[in-house]
């Protein structure tokens, strides 16, 4: 069984990626370099206080914007194990399962979870618990076609396999 | 049941009858895009992938544009990767400083994007092709990298959002103008993962730099693509600019749309996107006094020659306000030497603006006019974030052309009515 277990990190609605990764730092196509400027232009502490296995949960919209891939790399290089959201932008969603970082839409859990809850994720089944509180949801699963880039960790593995 | 013109394109490119909204597809790609800062990350991607090459050396445009003439070191370091994997995979659409343009003027400019190609490109502004009856969509790096090597994408066919476009708009409202309307409406997930089909007989009245502009940003409302029907213009563009055969796809009358909107342009303003996102509008009228420190004039939304025709008539003669930085970036080195030749050039000089070689720089606050704490900026790109141009307690003001020249000659944000 697939899980992520952390403690949560909240935004709002339309989370871009400039400020997921300001454009200043896209010199560089590092992941780990990336991820000492994830957040940066919308929660300077972001990337002194993330631990591996946190968990972002953000509004509508999470990751509009450009297509950089670097926002979702340095998300992922930063240690966190899965994002929550209402909604994500489309190329964001796509960019994630194309590199392998879970991300689950579930309105319910992105309204009722709170900043600094700690909440743990089942991917196979969907099922996002908030251990803080108790609560538990169901996240839309995936369908069958990208469950298997995200069970081969990305497309890169599963066009290698296929 | 019907299709959308979007569904149709991809049913044709995945050698199926029909398709609906939903559907998991892969498609065939007619071309596969990638800047300076994307393409790095896709050949990392496709030198992990068991394949031998790409899928076909003319079906790939690289284009160096976004951080080029390079800024920095690391930015130079990433058009190296991106020249010596053009050269050793034979790429024929490589497009390096001196033929490079920004990728969505350029392209459309080269002939590489026609009616009825499926087209990807590692930039969330590939769906400008749509204003040629293209499906065209951003997608990340990995992508891009699958892409070039397979020559196919995996997508789910989208559900449509139908624009019926009426009346002819007035004298200073543009595509800019009707676009910023559109997701001022609707909201910057008004069509999230959705179609933007803009039909109707106002279609007439846009020029095709308009409709650029216009499906440029369907990606600002979210949208999956913003596509046009092709019309007489649309072929008369085609012939003169490629050689490509072209396909023409019509929604069938039974298509279904999970919204329609119907539009009077000829009641519409000039608009302008308030910070820090594009569905912030306010018409000409309701903006206030919005004194701004500089003003850009360019970009993939609005770099092309019909943009600079009309600042360049709004500034001819007059002097930009002392103290204000005017930019003003030719899309292409085609538009820049026709904007050389009709005099625009010289007028942008003489009104005190600089006019730069193509680069997306500043749009993104890479460079060639990056902003300080508390500066404001008109900027006729196409996003204004927190942070988009430069410093984090920066703001940019999204704006047409006319209303951008015309708050160069002011100082604030001002219609063309103003100075004209």
């Amino acid at each position: 069984m697939k899980a992520a277990h952390g403690s949560v990190f909240k935004y709002g609605d339309n989370v871009d990626t400039d400020v997921i990764i300001p454009a200043r730092y896209l010199n560089s196509s590092d992941p780990k370099e990336l991820a000492t400027h994830c957040m940066e232009d919308i929660d300077k502490d972001f990337v002194k206080n993330v631990k591996a296995g946190d968990i972002i949960v953000a509004s509508k919209n999470f990751g509009c914007g450009s297509s950089r891939e670097h926002a979702p790399l340095s998300i992922k290089a930063s240690g966190v194990s899965c994002v929550i959201a209402e909604t994500f932008a489309r190329i964001f969603y796509r960019n994630s399962i194309n590199i392998g970082l879970p991300i689950i839409e579930c309105p319910e859990a992105a309204i009722a979870i709170s900043a600094g809850d700690e909440v743990e994720v089942d991917f196979d089944s969907g099922v996002i618990t908030d251990v803080t509180t108790g609560q538990k949801f169901q996240g839309q699963a995936f369908p069958p076609f990208m469950q298997k880039i995200i069970d081969c960790e990305g497309l890169v593995n599963y066009i290698n396999q296929k | 049941m019907g299709m959308t013109m979007t569904q149709k394109i991809l049913a044709a490119h995945a050698g199926l009858e029909s398709v609906t909204a939903g559907q998991l597809i892969e498609a065939d790609l007619d071309l596969v895009l990638g800047n300076d800062i994307t393409s790095p990350v896709a050949i990392h991607e496709i030198e992990k992938m068991n394949v031998d090459g790409v899928f076909h050396k003319d079906k790939i445009a690289l284009v160096m544009d976004h951080f080029a003439p390079n800024k920095d070191i690391k930015s130079a370091q990433h058009c190296k990767c991106v020249r010596e994997f053009a050269c050793k995979n034979e790429i024929s659409n490589y497009f390096d400083v001196g033929e490079m343009g920004i990728e969505h003027a350029l392209l459309p400019e080269k002939g590489l994007t026609v009616a009825g190609d499926v087209i990807i490109g590692a930039d969330s502004h590939t769906c400008t092709y749509g204003a040629l009856g293209a499906f065209s969509t951003g997608v990340g790096s990995t992508d891009m990298a699958a892409g070039m090597a397979t020559g196919k994408a995996w997508f789910k066919v989208p559900s449509a959002i139908k624009f019926n476009l009426t009346g002819k708009p007035a004298k200073w409202v543009s595509g800019k103008d009707i676009i910023l309307h559109i997701i001022g409406m609707i909201g910057v997930d008004g069509a999230l993962y959705k179609s933007m089909e803009f039909v109707g007989d106002g279609i007439q009245y846009l020029s095709m730099d308009d409709r650029l502009t216009i499906a440029n940003m369907a990606i600002e409302a979210g949208g999956k693509n913003g596509i046009f029907p092709v019309d007489d213009l649309t072929r008369a563009y085609m012939k003169e600019h490629s050689t490509r055969p072209f396909v023409e796809y019509e929604a069938d009358e039974d298509a279904v749309y999970d919204e329609e909107y119907t539009i009077d342009l000829s009641t519409l303003k000039p608009t302008v996107a308030f910070p820090h996102l594009p569905e912030n509008t306010r018409t000409i009228d309701e903006v206030g006094d919005v004194a701004i420190d500089q003003v850009v004039i360019g970009s993939c939304t609005n770099g092309r020659m019909e943009d600079l025709r009309i600042a360049a008539s709004i500034m001819k003669g007059k002097k930009c306000k002392k103290g204000l930085r005017v930019i003003v970036i030719p899309a292409t080195q085609k538009i820049y030497l026709d904007a050389m030749e009709e005099g625009l050039i010289r007028t942008f000089i003489e009104a005190g603006a600089i006019v730069s070689t193509p680069t997306c720089g500043p749009c993104l606050g890479g460079y060639m006019g990056v902003m300080a704490e508390g500066e404001r900026c008109v900027s006729t790109t196409n996003r204004n974030f927190v942070g988009r141009m430069g410093h984090v307690e920066s703001e940019v003001y999204l704006a047409s052309p006319a209303v951008a020249a015309a708050s160069a000659i002011t100082g604030k944000i001002s219609g063309p009515d103003e100075v004209v």
